[in-house]
């Protein structure tokens, strides 16, 4: 077959449809979004499940149950979506696998499109899952049949860690012949998915048992590989994941003159690390993310009898993606740093486009709260989270998705008014009902605006669970219907803007605000098609 | 053959497309290809690259090392410089002349010329106002382009075969509009 040109996230779409995947789950987020994108274009993904889910957790969930039926799923996400999806990632650990369960996680070293920079691998050491950590397009491919075969000869879940730039680089990827899907198949063992304490122990203990296998997994894996002669033996380098080729890219052409080991399975195959480092007089790690492998290596009981080089002592940047020239760097190489930046360049950060309904549910936000100063705005994760800068200058909190709402009734219980959330109508379903039931419930005085632009718009414009039916769910959740107000968002209705906004500020009790228009980028696309 | 190059824009510019086209012709050579782009945040108006590397043998690293990029092809003056470090010293910026002024503090433009045109190996040029003469006002990014593939080392026809294909399915004024753009620019870059 013919090479396909593929996003690292599209090729492991296109793998997991080869290898007979029932159904994807998952919810928008910068560097995982492509993966569902890919599959919801594609014409061999037909009748397979492939619809976003309101969260991760919810997506996590309706893939193990997949996985209990016998089918082969895979849930996918960026980075915090993992902490959102913790508690059923962690615990399916413990209920196990029954048709293959693949987790995607995508990471953003760098933060390109994020709010923090965490490394995945950790949780995936934390469940004590294996974890396959792709290093090119090909083996994002081939990571989907090996993971799917992995998880079903051990029933457990299998992390697979994506980095930005693999998730969101291009190159050919060579297909094989797919595969047909399971069939449905209940497990064998009606306990399996039975985490009461006294099953669970014994699930535990089986999953402790299992660790020696996954590590002879490891040292046989296609994916890792162990390279122990070489002519230079004062240093041994262990790459993970990306980092091997920008190993290569640096000794480009030539051979490498240190032993080099890669890893992109885990756990760590501990009798070649050994070996490794009781061949070499010193170790040096590269690593996408955070030290996981060098902390690993380091221990609290080392001695440092041999140095182990990484970024816990600074040979590389603590934080940050790497690329060639720190790899260099770290090798003792010449930087290749060309001219430095003229300082005529000025930055360019992303801004809300030329006539979002956002800027004008600020602008208008903005006069009502003239009277009370600055310090009010809890806000949330999306385009509005741009509100932050001027010309606006709108909003003082975002720190993860729902966040907006409860920080806000946090506020407004130690007696700070107003307490204003701004959310995106995305952001609400994702993780805003459940905050909403809690103001409810305690009659928080709080001003709930939903930033109603019919769409997941930082992502590229993604539809949600909650569309068309954002009064009826805060009504539903005991908001009073006289406090639901909605407005559309433009320049001309500005007084009446500044109006509703200041009644519900004034209202002491839950009032929800809607400001409704559509999102001019998604508005554009749908004029395309049609004419 | 071995070429780095790194398209510089402004999100919504159309550097994704240059790189297809370009694509499109070094696979029909059956190059290697590796290209990473930008998605996400810095896609709302922020700066956007891409590193689009080609080469006959394997290619391993999806990023361009500092020091190693044959060309920065940019769509905006100010844009082109940002990525200075990545350019080789016989390196090439080919570049459009026209800001894209979506920021309160953007530089004077002849600062912005005089640094261009310190680079040896330079083409600056007015690619919106070229578009807008050929009734090709959309097709700025494939002037560019058209100005580059000289130095890219691909013919007139290898590059239209790559626009016809890529550019079909939105129909034949499309097309047209868009191989004006590219001999217009090829014009410019003899
Ligand atoms: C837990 C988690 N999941 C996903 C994301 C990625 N993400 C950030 S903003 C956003 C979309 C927000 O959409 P919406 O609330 O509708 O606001 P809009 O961008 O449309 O203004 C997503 C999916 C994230 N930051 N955290
Ligand atoms: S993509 Fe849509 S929601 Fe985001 S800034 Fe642009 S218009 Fe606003």
């Amino acid at each position: 077959m013919d090479a396909l040109m593929l996003l690292g996230d599209e090729a492991l779409a296109q793998g997991a449809l080869d290898a007979g995947i029932s159904g994807f789950y998952a919810y928008p987020g910068t560097p995982s979004t492509e993966i569902m994108e890919y599959v919801q274009r594609s014409k061999q993904a037909e009748g397979i499940h492939r619809t976003w889910s309101s969260n991760e957790k919810t997506a996590m969930e309706s893939a193990i149950g997949m996985s209990f039926a016998g089918k082969r799923t895979m849930a996918m996400m960026k980075h915090v979506g993992l902490n959102v999806a913790a508690d059923p990632f962690m615990n399916s650990a413990f209920t196990g696998a029954n048709g293959g369960l693949l987790v995607a996680v995508a990471d953003d070293p760098s933060m390109h499109s994020s709010q923090n920079e965490q490394d995945s691998r950790f949780y995936g050491k934390f469940a004590m899952i294996p974890i396959l950590e792709p290093s090119n397009q090909q083996e994002c491919y081939d990571m989907a049949f090996y993971g799917f075969e992995l998880s079903e000869k051990y029933k457990v879940p299998v992390l697979i860690r994506l980095t930005t730039r693999l998730s969101h680089s291009r190159a050919g990827v060579v297909r094989r012949a797919p595969i047909s899907q399971n069939g449905l198949k209940t497990p064998d063992d009606l306990f399996q998915f039975m985490l009461l304490p006294a099953i669970a122990r014994k699930k535990y203990q089986h999953l402790i048992e299992l660790q020696n296998d996954f590590v002879c997994e490891s040292a046989k894996s296609p994916f890792n590989s162990f390279q122990f002669e070489a002519k230079d033996l004062s240093k041994g380098i262990i790459c993970t994941g990306l980092a091997y080729n920008y190993l290569n890219e640096v000794f480009q052409g030539k051979e490498i003159p240190y032993p080099v080991v890669k890893i992109c399975q885990y756990p760590l195959p501990n009798e070649q690390i050994h070996e490794l480092y009781n061949k070499c007089d010193s170790l040096l790690i590269l690593e996408e993310g955070m030290p996981l492998v060098e902390e690993q290596l380091k221990g609290l009981a080392f001695t440092g009898m041999k140095p182990i080089h990484g970024r816990l002592d600074g040979t590389l940047t603590r934080d940050g993606e790497l690329n060639p020239n720190k790899v260099a760097k770290a090798l003792g190489l010449p930087d290749t740093y060309g001219k430095p930046i003229p300082a005529v360049v000025t930055g360019r950060p992303p801004m809300l486009c030329v006539g979002c309904p956002h800027s004008d549910s600020y602008l208008a936000l903005n006069e009502a709260l003239t009277e009370y100063g600055r310090g009010h705005v809890f806000s949330d994760i999306g385009c509005y989270t741009l509100g932050f800068m001027p010309p606006y200058n709108a909003i003082n909190s975002c720190v993860d998705m729902g966040a907006s709402i409860t920080m806000a009734k946090g506020a407004a219980d130690s007696g700070h008014f107003p307490a204003i959330a701004v959310i995106g109508d995305s952001t609400f379903a994702h993780s805003g009902l459940t905050g909403l039931l809690d103001c409810i419930f305690d009659k928080s005085n709080v001003v709930i605006v939903i930033l109603d632009n019919s769409t997941t718009g930082m992502t590229g414009g993604q539809d949600y669970t909650a569309f068309g039916k954002l009064e009826d769910i805060c009504a539903g959740l005991g908001v009073e219907k006289e406090h639901i107000r909605v407005f559309v968002p433009f320049k001309k209705n500005f007084p009446e803007m500044v109006q509703i906004y200041k009644e519900e500020i004034a209202y002491n009790g839950v009032s929800v605000i809607i400001p409704r228009r559509e999102c001019v980028q998604t508005l554009k696309r749908k004029h395309k098609m049609e004419g | 053959m071995k070429k780095d190059i790194i398209l510089a824009g402004v999100g919504g510019q159309g550097i994704l497309t240059i790189a297809t086209i370009i694509g499109t012709a070094a696979l029909k050579r059956g190059m290697h290809l590796k290209q990473a782009e930008v998605h996400g945040m810095s896609q709302r108006g922020g700066d956007v690259q891409s590193h689009l590397r080609l080469s006959d043998e394997a290619i391993w690293s999806d990023l361009i090392s500092f020091g190693g990029a044959d060309m920065i092809l940019s769509v905006e003056p100010m844009e082109a410089l940002r990525y200075l470090p990545y350019l080789n010293a016989e390196g090439w910026i080919i570049t459009n002349a026209v800001p894209f002024n979506n920021i309160a503090n953007y530089p004077d433009v002849e600062d912005i010329y005089s640094e261009i045109k310190s680079i040896p190996n330079h083409v600056l040029f007015e690619a919106d106002t070229i578009a807008k003469e050929i009734k090709a006002s959309r097709s700025m990014n494939i002037v560019v382009l058209g100005a580059a593939i000289k130095h890219l080392g691909f013919t007139q026809a290898e590059i239209e075969d790559a626009i016809r294909a890529i550019f079909a399915r939105k129909g034949e004024a499309i097309v047209e509009a868009n191989i004006r753009a590219l001999q217009a620019g090829i014009a410019i870059g003899n």
